[in-house]
């Protein structure tokens, strides 16, 4: 029974929450021979943001960030999208894990 | 190619060690090894099969496919967790006493391990997809791949000698104090997928609450170090955790705690059934 009680709550709090999203600012990043561009990128702080990342070499790659708590695999010549933040203002490292010594960025939060 | 083996060992380390902790909490059950090689085998297709179709998945549901698989792979495995340990709380002491009297396997276990054979399943598939992705993109890029490739295939085996480290080294732990200290590994290992899996379904935009930091430890310990990611998967070492990723580790603990409990009572002067 408390099982299922927790279970409930978790579901309509699972359900509910969309709801209560407010719009996101949106970015886009592109790889191109295992490289970031831009390979710094200015986001608003405070907010929530959608970044696109673009793969446009034919390699997979793990866009991978621990102060940004973002771990995605982009397939080759696909794309991906991430959101991150609320950031509070600061410098945040991301890389390609999959080419981590040419792969670097940081993202920008002002 | 000691960059290849550092990433494809970093991820088949999480695996691994979950094997390790896995095939100690069931030292002594019948039908053990069948279960864990069924998991890893099954973890493999699975992982070149979500590998195969990452593009895919990515481009699921709007863009947050993997997101979503993720958090329901970790989800699944806490659950898978939770019910082995309410489990072993049930019937580890039988189990234990068994073990001693007739110095044997005892098959009693058995019934827990098709859980723990889904929890490696589902570890192998999730570190494994990456990996193979990995090893794809060293593969697509032609003739300079080889040395990458052998490196990849050193981390593979690093990351499997590792996982036998973890075993022998849990083994060291006298036999009455095993399942008491595996239930407890298990029980940190599901409350860290369980903020993970949170995590993702904040990156997912399916939770939108609770998302500030609430402190940030990576100058003392970095989950990328070896160090720090091996207490990441452990205990659910997060540098930055966010309140939501806090509020997910201490609720799976309590859940797991209550369940426990629960499993643990029975009524006075009645026989236990399975």
């Amino acid at each position: 029974m408390r099982r299922l009680l927790a279970f409930a709550a978790l579901a309509a709090f699972v359900i509910a929450a969309p709801l209560a999203a407010q719009a996101a600012d949106d970015f886009t990043l592109t790889i191109k021979d295992h490289k970031f561009s831009p390979a710094e990128l200015k986001v608003p702080a405070n907010k929530r943001v959608t970044i696109t990342v673009i793969n446009s070499d034919a390699t997979p790659e793990e866009f991978e960030s621990e102060s940004l708590k973002v771990e995605k695999v982009i397939a080759g010549n696909a794309k991906a999208t991430v959101r991150i933040g609320p950031l509070k203002p600061g410098r945040y490292n991301f890389v390609g894990e999959f080419h981590e010594s040419t792969a670097k960025g940081v993202v920008i939060a002002e | 190619m000691l960059g290849a083996l550092v990433i494809v060992f970093r991820e088949v380390l999480e695996a691994g060690l979950i094997i390790g902790i896995v095939m100690a909490a069931t030292r002594g059950v019948v039908g053990r090894g069948r279960w864990v090689t069924i998991g890893v085998v099954a973890g493999i297709l699975g992982a070149a099969i979500v590998a195969a179709f990452a593009g895919v998945i990515a481009e699921a549901f709007e863009g947050i496919g993997q997101e979503l698989f993720n958090a329901l792979v970790l989800g699944a495995a806490v659950v898978m967790l939770m019910w082995h340990n309410a489990w072993m709380a049930r019937h580890g002491r039988e189990i234990a006493m068994e073990m001693r009297q007739i110095g044997t396997a005892v098959s009693e276990g058995s019934r827990s391990l098709t859980a723990l054979a889904v929890v490696i399943g589902l570890a192998v598939l999730r570190e494994g997809s990456e990996v193979v992705l990995f090893l794809y993109g060293i593969f697509a890029q032609g003739t300079s791949g080889l040395s990458l490739l052998t490196g990849g295939l050193l981390g593979i085996l690093a990351g499997a000698a590792f996982t036998g480290l973890t075993y022998a080294g849990l083994l060291a732990i006298p036999q009455r104090y095993i399942f008491a200290v595996t239930s407890w590994l298990i029980a940190l290992l599901a409350a860290g997928m369980a903020a993970q899996s949170a995590q993702y379904l904040y990156a997912a935009g399916i939770i939108n609450h609770l998302g500030e930091t609430l402190w940030d430890t990576s100058w003392l310990l970095s989950e990328k170090s070896l160090f720090g990611q091996l207490l990441h998967t452990l205990v659910g070492y997060v540098a930055q955790p966010t309140a939501l990723q806090l509020v997910a580790y201490l609720g799976a603990l309590a859940a797991m705690f209550v369940l426990m409990k629960i499993a643990r009572y029975r009524p006075q002067g009645r026989p236990v059934e399975a």
